[in-house]
């Protein structure tokens, strides 16, 4: 099972979350940014940090990157995706997900542990959960609140399709405490907040990260 | 060549809270009537004459601007 790793210029968690995957059993296989190759990964992780120094918007300029075309296509196949942080800004910028991700409400750089409420345990990504477990993984960005039109955040409600939303008080002001959303499909997921951040409790607020990896492992295995 | 001013602003429904903040910072500063402030980008490009307005459009459209929460004006000024 190969879990591949972007690495961007400015990524920062890429080495968190090939250590996630490796917990999981996976082999971690890190990608270049400026290789048009997947290098055969079953799954791919967009991982975060400030791709490009977050020039022009948030990941506007890692979407146009040449291991993003590969990853826009794959996706389109059906090849599990998760977006973290910056990968969420890049996915949402690509057009893999709808919405986009803007300036925190308070203007403040947020950064802590936070409660997030697992609403959708069917994609590649969650199926380790309980349907509406809480989990507590940690939050830091700048621009993080999720925005979309009324239209979009309805359909994305009646669909289903907010697989994370924030428990407690919302960090950012994200409509509707929307922390992560997913593709009509299940296979593409995005979130803001870190759980590579949260695998072993020896180094994070906990060890409830983990079973996204373990998900995307389950996913992938033969049936 | 010729130059070409692109103004990309945050859509109306959209929160800017950098915007703001700029205005609450205007009465601190003793200026006052300032009832609203909005904060954008402005571009400035250079572009020769095979650039046509379709073009421009697509560049403003799909990298200098996210429609999903800006809007763009493409203007044409003189060098």
């Amino acid at each position: 099972m190969k879990l591949g790793v972007i690495t961007f210029p400015g990524t920062l968690d890429d080495v968190d979350a090939a250590r996630a995957a490796r917990y999981a059993d996976a082999e971690a296989v890190p990608l270049w940014h400026g290789d048009a190759d997947l290098r055969g990964v079953d799954a791919v992780i967009v991982p975060g940090g400030f791709s490009y120094g977050d020039y022009l918007r948030a990941g506007a300029i890692a979407r146009f990157a040449p291991v993003m075309g590969e990853v826009i296509d794959a996706a389109r196949n059906g090849m599990p995706v998760l977006g973290i942080c910056n990968g969420f800004q890049v996915l949402c910028e690509a057009g893999l997900l709808p919405g986009a991700l803007v300036r925190n409400h308070r203007l403040h750089f947020v950064c802590r542990d936070q409660w997030l409420r697992v609403e959708d345990t069917s994609t590649a990504w969650t199926t380790r959960y309980e349907p509406g477990a809480e989990i507590l993984i940690p939050v830091k960005n700048g621009e993080g609140a999720f925005m979309a039109d009324e239209a979009t955040l309805d359909m994305l409600e009646g669909e289903g399709r907010v697989v994370f939303r924030y428990a407690g008080e919302n960090p950012n002001g994200s409509r509707r405490d929307i922390a992560g959303i997913r593709s009509a499909d299940g296979r593409i997921v995005g979130l803001m907040p870190h759980p590579e951040h949260a695998i072993d409790a020896l180094t994070g607020p906990s060890d409830d990260g983990l079973g996204m990896f373990l998900s995307a492992v389950d996913a992938l295995a033969p049936a | 060549m010729a130059r070409v001013v692109v103004d990309v602003m945050p859509k109306p429904e959209i929160l800017d809270p950098q915007g703001q903040a700029v205005a609450r910072a205007l009465p601190r500063l003793g200026f006052t009537g300032v009832g609203d402030v909005r904060q954008g980008k402005h571009f400035e490009l250079e572009v020769d004459d095979s650039v046509d307005d379709e073009t421009l459009a697509k560049i403003a459209e799909g990298f200098l601007s996210n429609p999903v929460i800006e809007d763009f004006v493409v203007r044409r000024v003189d060098s």
